[in-house]
């Protein structure tokens, strides 16, 4: 496993490189052509500063960003208990130091990215479509090939490419709209000789030269590089869960489907386990796709036979795309680990009960917005959303009145904040401490909820002050 | 001149001896820091057995012996003191879940009890992480196994007393693949 974060590093680099000089050029020509010699160190000087900028920002706050702009939201485990339990389980297989911190995107479309600066620091956002979608494997496959981004070091790779190749495209873009609105006029008669101009004329045509291909070629090499790490991705997946079926119905299912992402955008598709903008079927979109052929990567991962390492994924991926093509999805140096890993073939048995429908995913939505669900005597299911202020809410089916919970409602706000600011959960009143006042309205059979939400009924008979709810402990004070 | 030499030559074999020492220490902690992720896993199933059987208990009358035998599999496992007798113990406890849940089946009230579909998933994700930190316990104590056996750190080990340590092995082939069941009727 080792080699091959090392040999993706030294990629990311050499990528790194190369689409910086990319910056550096093109900043250099622009400069000349408008402003001559000196011009071009002032070009030069603008591309590294803006690169730098972004850079730093992208460091140090890019994952923010994203996970904002793809209004992604932290969740704490009560939501989607079984979203953490397999992003744990993955997290002891892959080794990491840290737990992901895990985000539910509210979008019934089906998704999910990785995204932070390292391993330590690394955030796994999935979309409540998905979690609806799929099964306990299919979310395993899905979680391990998120973490394997986050195990290769992809995650801030893709970051910063995605930021100089941002750079790129801004200053090509500044320089030929500027050509577009002053028709090339500039300031090129200003200069003073006549061999400045000469040279200026040169610089300008090498200048419109660059910003038309520089990003071109900048975002070409990129969606090559994104496509391979996807196909790497998907190998260490399954050597991570030893069981590629489920990865591949996940994608399956994950691809059948025709919602659109709406918070995702051009900037952030390539993040994405699939393309979350769907082309609108081109041949020429497998060159400019961020992401290869899903058909490809699901026949890739159900070829593979005889072990879970990175040579049967490889020979695999050699059968099915061919030895014509130049084929190493895996550094050479990765495949020369030839320990046997067992593959796991049968699937496992599913808690029973788990089928999930249309209703699920609304709740699932209005759990990760913080709404809270209170049962009503009757069978039915309220939804109460966060900022409600009364403290009685009458049933629209049966007309009961229903306590809301609105310490639980302030405990899920409360949690989250302590979740964002990483402070632990403020002490309020233990629960079984607290006092609950209910008025008797005649002498017959009454029924109403606890704040916990517990049913309870009174008999005629009942003639004590107080009794305690069996199910949080409160102590129940009864007053005719 | 020839001090020099030999005063060199003793300074580097002083040096490596030292390097390979704590080289075996790293290891040694690696491996005990392996297994504590497995006896975590392994704890937190024995802990939400009780649970479990408790649940079942008011549905499954009929079932008394499946239900016994996963207790009597668990004290045992608890009991177990070596690295050896715990894979022993608990593949033993493994096999009997796995019987429990192929019963369950005929069991629909207890599959539609919340609580218990809640305590079968944190079984499942327990299972499936006492697998995977196996693996990579597995991993170092290859690793640290080699080391010991292998041409110069074996003079150090021995020197030191540093043992092999045993492989965690959990269950067989047929005991590992779980029993299909079709969860569609």
């Amino acid at each position: 496993m080792w080699e091959l974060i090392r040999a993706n590093k030294q990629k990311s680099l050499m990528l790194f490189f190369v689409m910086g000089i990319c910056l550096v050029v093109l900043g250099y020509f622009i400069g000349g052509a408008y402003g001559g010699e000196e011009g071009t160190f002032f070009g030069l000087g603008l591309a590294l500063f803006i690169w730098i900028f972004m850079s730093v920002i992208s460091y140090f706050s890019g994952d923010s960003i994203i996970l904002k702009m793809s209004k992604a939201k932290r969740v704490s485990p009560n939501v989607h208990p079984q979203l953490f339990n397999v992003v744990e389980e993955m997290k002891i297989a892959a080794n990491l130091p840290a737990m992901p911190k895990v985000y539910i995107i509210p979008d019934p479309a089906p998704n999910a990215f990785a995204t932070g600066r390292n391993p330590q620091n690394a955030s796994i956002a999935v979309t409540a479509g998905l979690l609806s979608k799929l099964n306990r494997d299919e979310l395993q496959g899905v979680i391990a090939h998120e973490m394997s981004h986050v195990l290769n070091r992809d995650i801030l790779f893709m970051t910063f490419s995605g930021v100089l190749l941002g750079s790129i495209v801004f200053l090509s873009h500044v320089f030929l709209r500027s050509m577009w609105y002053t028709g090339g006029r500039g300031r090129r008669y200003s200069s003073r000789s006549k061999g400045g101009g000469q040279i200026q004329m040169i610089m300008m045509i090498v200048a419109i030269l660059m910003a038309i291909l520089a990003p071109l070629m900048a975002r070409l090499l990129y969606l090559a590089i994104s496509r391979k790490r996807e196909y790497l991705a998907d190998a260490t997946a399954v050597r991570l869960t030893r069981y590629p079926e489920g990865l591949a119905s996940a994608l399956e299912k994950i691809s059948s489907t025709d919602l659109n992402l709406t918070s995702a955008n051009k900037a952030t598709a390539a993040l994405y386990i699939i393309n979350p903008l769907k082309p609108k079927g081109s041949k020429l979109s497998n060159l400019s796709s961020t992401h290869p052929p899903i058909d490809e990567r699901i026949k890739v991962l159900r070829t593979i036979a005889g072990g879970a390492n990175y040579i049967n994924y490889q020979n695999a991926f050699t059968k099915i795309a061919g030895r014509g093509r130049r084929s190493n999805i895996i550094p050479s140096s990765a495949i020369h680990d030839k320990k046997n890993i067992d593959l796991r073939t049968i699937a496992k048995p599913e808690p029973a009960g788990t089928k999930k429908g249309v209703r699920d995913l609304g709740d699932l939505i209005r759990a990760v917005n913080k709404y809270v669900f209170i049962s009503c005597l009757c069978g039915m299911k309220m939804k109460i959303p966060p900022g409600f202020k009364k403290t009685e809410f009458p049933c629209p089916r049966c007309g009961r009145i229903n306590q809301v919970p609105i310490a639980e409602l302030a405990v899920l706000a409360g949690v989250t904040q302590g979740l964002e600011k990483q402070h632990p959960q403020k002490e309020t009143t233990p629960v079984h401490k607290q006092i609950f006042a209910y008025h008797r309205t005649g002498k017959s059979w009454e029924s109403f909820n606890c704040p916990c939400g517990s049913a309870k009924q009174l008999s005629p008979a009942f003639n004590k002050d107080f009794f305690y709810c069996n199910k949080c402990g409160r102590k129940i004070e009864v007053k005719s | 001149m020839i001090m020099l030499f030999v005063f060199i030559a003793i300074v580097v074999l002083v040096f490596m001896f030292i390097g390979f020492y704590n080289s075996l220490v790293r290891l040694r902690n690696q491996v005990k820091n392996a297994w504590s992720q497995i006896d975590v896993q392994l704890k937190r199933r024995h802990d939400l057995i009780p649970n479990l059987i408790e649940t079942a208990k008011g549905y499954m009358k009929h079932e008394q012996d499946t239900l016994k035998a996963i207790t009597e599999a668990r004290s045992k496992a608890m009991g177990a003191d070596s690295v050896g007798e715990k894979s022993k113990a608990e593949s033993a406890l493994s096999g009997a879940m796995s019987k429990f849940f192929v019963v369950v089946e005929n069991y629909p009230d207890l599959k539609a009890n919340q609580n218990f579909l809640a305590l079968q998933e944190e079984l499942t994700s327990t299972e499936n992480k006492i697998a995977f930190s196996r693996q990579s316990y597995n991993d170092q104590v290859l690793f640290f196994n080699n080391k010991i056996q292998m041409f110069p750190s074996n003079i150090v080990a021995g020197m030191f007393n540093f043992k092999q340590e045993d492989f965690f092995e959990l269950e067989d082939k047929t005991e590992r693949a779980v029993p299909k069941v079709d969860f569609s009727s």
